[in-house]
């Protein structure tokens, strides 16, 4: 393929990465642990969209020219608010309980695995072993200058992610909630010294780091099928971009997100299109081993 | 996924030949998850190193060996060596390679924050699965290696082999259990659990903590390889698919955490345990009603998942704690409350003492 269009294939990928990124470095610069249920959240918001569309049978017609139903508009609403909640459950049950043990951060890191492999069963047990397709509509693609190819679905994920990042900016700069999270990631104790509730601010927290994750998983399933171990094949490009952009930086792990996702892609000019999924993990080393607190510094 | 006993169905084990068969499968295979939760011990439970790609360093023990017994590649398969050499020679070779991959991993993440190894590990063991299943002339990809020779080839014939098969596995255990013992009862081991505990002060009395920590790490990825190793010839063919995270880096974390991380003895007793219950289920199926008889596979992996958490809430140190005595020239005077004892602790809300530091 050419090497522009691998590059836009490129540009997709590394919208869903780069959004779900997003939300994991928030998570870790704020609760300090790597969440490996992160991936497994991702599915969940695949499916809980499938819930609105599929079982509960309210897709609605086709939004031409894109190929997804109108109730996808819902399905996208509910799995972000379902997974934003689900986050928050699980800090308040496992996290929570572990913090005020005064648990090393890499004890709740393990407790994250576990959360993951439940997660990962009762997707299972809910929705079945096979895979799922939000809708059968064709998504005839637009043709650009030199003879590029890309899709209305597409144009939409790329757009709703730079959306989203530009709310998160908002959030994080421009209300007290994120002024609350900036100072709770830079030192938990002196925010809450200084009259930041900061057990609130580790919920808000979660309930945005999940409804991100919820929204990545959606997009990538407009483009893919729903998969039941979909999400965890996204955790290693995730930390790779997150530890790209430096953990606890939003934007850093946008953009680590986007780099991950291109040089994934273009990377099938060179090598054989098996041997891809090797690429964020190669970033991923190169960064641990040169700039370990990554491109644009972190929060650490 | 492989499933080693799946085979065999309840009507089987209802004859008395049927539950000896089980029964010994059963003993090998715990007694291979033993070695790599015994390994996964010297690693996590000693030194405090997170490994979550325990299945890599298993599956590239298990493929050297492979590539060491088996003979030379013939027109339908494509892989490289295939030197012949004797079984024994192949399980050294499975150490090594465990303990290179170690190290390779080692070397970029140990002097770095515990997560970013955790976070690395789990790629290693997605990529030698790609590597594996999808590189030309290397190791026959999805195909996988097969028809790995028997141990003791020849000396005993088709009924007894069981036996013999179990046996070796039992002594290979007893002989792993030995020397992680030893050497975390030595003074090296001390050095292990001061890093584990409070690096800086390791630091300050001297100690090069990276330098420990990468031997700790090496010699955990070596038994791991060896467990490995032992599997591929108990199994007699390999592939990548088989070496899913969930059967060899999932369950046997729960193990460990079951059995008490920093105990050895606790290492062997989670990989009892929830062996006993991660292979047992599958003969329970068909007296389970309907639905749950169909999915059993996927709740007994929802019920790994919650184990994990509810030892890590309610009993951080596993079904036998460690030991607080760290050297046999101390006075027996510290013992830790037994299991009992924690457990009314627990629910009469005092706090388990838990691990802190790292």
């Amino acid at each position: 393929m050419d090497f522009v269009q691998l590059a836009i294939v490129g540009l997709l990928v590394g919208s869903v990465v780069g959004l779900g990124a997003m939300g994991l470095t928030l998570s870790f610069g704020i609760m300090k642990f790597a969440n490996f249920s992160h991936g497994d959240m991702m599915t969940l918001g695949m499916f809980l969209a499938f819930a609105v569309v599929g079982n509960m049978g309210l897709a609605g017609p086709q939004m031409a020219p894109l190929s997804i139903p109108v109730g996808l508009i819902a399905g996208v609403v509910f799995a972000a608010a379902g997974v934003a909640l689900l986050a928050a459950g699980v800090d308040r049950v496992v996290y929570r309980r572990l913090r005020r043990r005064g648990s090393a951060t890499i004890t709740m890191a393990i407790a994250s695995l576990g959360i993951a492999i439940m997660l990962r069963a009762a997707i299972q047990l809910t929705w079945g072993p096979l895979p799922a397709r939000y809708s059968t509509g064709i998504n005839p693609a637009w043709r650009l200058p030199g003879d590029l190819l890309i899709k209305p679905d597409q144009v939409l994920i790329i757009g709703l992610t730079l959306v989203l990042a530009v709310a998160l900016y908002l959030i994080m700069y421009r209300t007290r909630l994120g002024k609350a999270m900036r100072a709770t990631a830079d030192n938990a104790e002196l925010a809450d010294i200084a009259g930041i509730d900061t057990e609130r601010i580790r919920l808000a927290t979660w309930m945005i780091a999940g409804a991100l994750i919820a929204v990545a998983g959606v997009m990538f399933a407009v483009q893919a099928q729903l998969r039941f171990d979909a999400g965890f094949e996204f955790l290693l490009p995730m930390f790779a971009a997150t530890i790209l952009g430096g953990i606890g930086n939003p934007w850093g792990a946008l953009v680590g997100g986007l780099v991950v996702g291109i040089s994934q892609e273009t990377s099938t000019y060179w090598i054989p299109s098996g041997f891809k999924a090797g690429v964020p993990f190669m970033i991923l080393i190169v960064m641990l081993l040169t700039r370990p607190r990554g491109l644009f510094g972190s929060t650490f | 996924m492989p499933d080693l006993l799946a085979p065999l169905d309840t009507l089987y084990l209802v004859t008395l030949a049927g539950m000896t068969n089980w029964s010994v499968g059963f003993v090998t295979t715990i007694a291979i998850f033993g070695i790599v939760v015994l390994a996964m011990n010297v690693q996590w439970g000693y030194t405090g190193i997170l490994n979550f790609g325990v299945v890599a360093f298993f599956m590239v023990g298990a493929y050297t060996s492979a590539l060491l017994t088996l003979p030379p590649a013939t027109g339908f398969s494509d892989y490289i060596l295939g030197l012949e050499l004797p079984i024994l020679v192949g399980w050294a070779g499975g150490a090594v390679a465990g303990g290179v991959l170690a190290l390779l991993v080692g070397l970029p993440t140990l002097r770095l924050r515990l997560d970013f190894l955790a976070i690395a590990t789990i790629g290693v063991a997605a990529i030698l699965r790609t590597v594996a299943s999808s590189a030309d002339n290397l190791v026959n990809r999805g195909r996988g290696m097969n028809g790995l020779p028997r141990l003791f080839n020849d000396l005993v014939d088709g009924s007894d082999y069981k036996w013999v098969l179990m046996g070796t596995t039992l002594i290979t255990l007893a002989l792993v259990y030995l020397l992680v013992r030893a050497v975390t009862a030595s003074p090296w081991g001390r050095v292990l659990r001061a890093i584990r505990d409070n690096e800086a002060t390791a630091q300050a009395a001297g100690k090069p903590t990276v330098r420990y920590r990468m031997q700790a790490f090496v010699l955990g990825g070596a038994i791991m390889g060896l467990a490995g190793a032992v599997y591929a010839h108990r199994v007699g063919s390999i592939s990548p698919e088989a070496f899913s995270d969930l059967f060899g880096t999932f369950l046997p974390w729960t193990m460990l955490i079951v059995g008490g991380a920093g105990n050895n003895r606790g290492a062997v007793l989670g990989a009892l345990v929830v062996g006993f219950f991660w292979f047992g289920t599958p003969l329970i199926q068909e007296d389970l009603p309907g639905s749950l008889g169909n999915q059993v596979f996927v709740w007994r992996q929802f019920a790994i998942g919650l184990l994990v958490v509810v030892f890590i809430l309610w009993l951080p140190k596993g079904l036998l704690a460690e030991e607080p005595r760290v050297s046999r020239f101390l006075p027996r005077t510290v013992a830790g409350p037994p299991l009992l004892q924690r457990l009314r602790d627990r629910f009469r809300g005092r706090p388990a003492e838990d691990r802190s530091g790292t």
